[in-house]
């Protein structure tokens, strides 16, 4: 990845002094519903990754997941706590490509924006087609790709946005199960080439096993966090692995004590 | 070609049923020909004045395309406006409804006053009763772009004017046509109002103001033969901006259906 992209500015959060990695200290996070009522999303979350580190978190719907990548990617504000992390880009849950685009001027929008002419843009953007399984693909057009080729897409749109933090908002949540598979070991390969910092966010607890370096849970809203995990185990992974299962008892044990606190 | 043609087979149908209706009506009823003539007067009306209709047609035409390009753009950029300035969609929202109550004749002339005899003052009676179907489809196009795009293109470095040159405003394009096959549908009776209250001065004043002298003075076959020829070029402008749609919005029409 070429530096120009990486040293773009962003506004928030500041940079941490650990490379690029994450910190997050006590960070506490409410807004006000319709009703003009206030939800507590998150409070007092502590968490840390290091450089090139895929830290998962996992919880129930509705325990402040996106709020917290939305803090990471600085579309929003902490109320309380510090967050330092890199320059982060947010892969959103649905793929949202545009679909007037074709898959390789889609994956090279962050490029375009960085004013990249059209024609290298393209070029950027089509060397990774055949890296990412999508050489053939290049000019068809969103709605005529398959969920799982969709969301590489959105993936390579991501990554070319050359910044050095991933934030991954449930990227395989709408996929049947046999290509969620596929896609968490498309994932896997891929990072293995092209090292990032990730935070993956899921509510798949075997999907955070299989894919994560440090697995955090959080409870249900307000988010607090309520077990971390350390995933030393050697990729390849297999999810009939015995140690990957018994990592996936432990934390769905954190997730049911917590829900019926 | 084939399912096209298998397409228009029961609007076909439907008009040859209402055509024989209506001629046995005139046949059984014996009402007067100055008040409604049979299909086949008509028919002969438009065989025996075809070089007068198609001269008038040619005007009339040339009225509804340009004033729709005229409504096209006009209601585009005002939409544009109204979607990138809070302070411009209160001021022109309310303006922009209250045109449409605007009887055309009251500023008929002067329009003609302004702009001659000219097509021109015809134009703009036209985009005036078409840009609003335009506005209104382009403003909701504009808005609807879902907010997670918004947060995506933040997250990519997109200054404001990128998002709207990526996401907003190719979203809005489609729209804009899908609101002109809105206004098509008054656009026809638009030139006709627009040829009946701003006097012409070339030989051929248009079909509107044809059907209208046709019609005071007792030629009626001949004003229903000039509407006919209307009621076609309706359909024929309406299918065209669908084609247009079709073109430059594909994955619209997958997720909606053809509209003709």
């Amino acid at each position: 990845m070429p530096t120009e992209l990486q040293s773009r500015a962003q506004p928030s959060p500041s940079r941490t002094a650990d490379g690029d990695g994450i910190l997050l200290e006590n960070v506490s996070r409410s807004y006000a519903d319709a009703r003009g009522g206030v939800v507590q999303a998150l409070t007092d979350v502590s968490l840390r990754a290091a450089h090139g580190e895929l830290l998962a978190v996992v919880g129930p719907s509705g325990c402040g997941k996106t709020t917290l990548l939305e803090l990471l990617c600085g579309l929003q504000r902490a109320d309380s706590g510090s967050i330092a992390c890199a320059p982060a880009v947010l892969m959103p849950q649905r793929d949202l490509l545009l679909p007037w685009l074709s898959a390789v001027d889609n994956a090279a929008l962050a490029l375009r924006i960085a004013r990249l002419s059209r024609v290298r843009a393209r070029a950027r953007a089509a060397a990774l087609f055949v890296e990412l399984g999508l050489d053939g693909f290049e000019d068809a057009l969103p709605h005529e790709l398959s969920g799982g080729m969709r969301q590489r897409v959105a993936f390579l749109r991501t990554l070319l946005s050359g910044k050095p933090l991933l934030c991954l908002d449930e990227p395989f949540g709408a996929l049947d199960a046999i290509t969620r598979g596929e896609m968490q070991e498309w994932l896997a390969g891929t990072l293995a080439r092209q090292p990032r910092t990730v935070v993956l966010v899921t509510h798949d607890v075997e999907e955070a096993i299989l894919l994560a370096d440090r697995v955090a849970v959080l409870s249900p809203r307000p988010g607090r966090v309520i077990a971390q995990l350390e995933v030393e185990l050697d990729r390849p992974r297999a999810r009939t692995d015995a140690d990957v299962i018994a990592l996936r008892e432990q934390a769905l044990l954190a997730l049911a004590t917590s829900g019926r606190r | 070609m084939r399912p096209r043609i298998a397409r228009a087979a029961p609007a076909v149908v439907l008009v040859a049923a209402l055509l024989g209706a209506w001629e046995l009506y005139v046949e059984v009823s014996g009402v007067q020909a100055d008040l409604l003539p049979a299909p086949h007067s008509v028919a002969a009306a438009l065989w025996d004045n075809g070089g007068l209709v198609w001269r008038n047609f040619a005007v009339t035409a040339e009225e509804v395309v340009l004033g729709l390009g005229l409504a096209l753009a006009a209601g585009f950029l005002l939409a544009v406006a109204i979607h990138l300035s809070p302070l411009l969609r209160r001021a022109i929202y309310p303006l922009a409804v209250g045109s449409q109550a605007v009887p055309i004749p009251v500023i008929g002339v002067l329009l003609v006053f302004w702009w001659g005899f000219g097509i021109f003052p015809k134009l703009v009676v036209i985009a005036l009763i078409c840009f609003f179907p335009v506005l209104v489809t382009t403003v909701d196009a504009l808005a609807a772009v879902d907010p997670d795009q918004a947060k995506l293109l933040r997250t990519l470095d997109a200054s404001r004017w990128q998002a709207f040159r990526f996401a907003e405003l190719p979203a809005a394009l489609p729209a804009a046509l899908s609101g002109a096959r809105i206004a098509l549908a008054v656009g026809v009776i638009g030139a006709f109002i627009a040829e009946t209250t701003t006097p012409t001065s070339g030989a051929y004043t248009g079909l509107g103001r044809e059907i209208l002298t046709d019609a005071a003075g007792f030629q009626t076959p001949r004003a229903y033969a000039g509407t006919a020829v209307l009621f076609v070029f309706a359909i024929a402008c309406f299918h065209a901006l669908a084609v247009a749609e079709r073109r430059i919005a594909p994955w619209n029409i997958q997720r909606r259906g053809d509209p003709l």
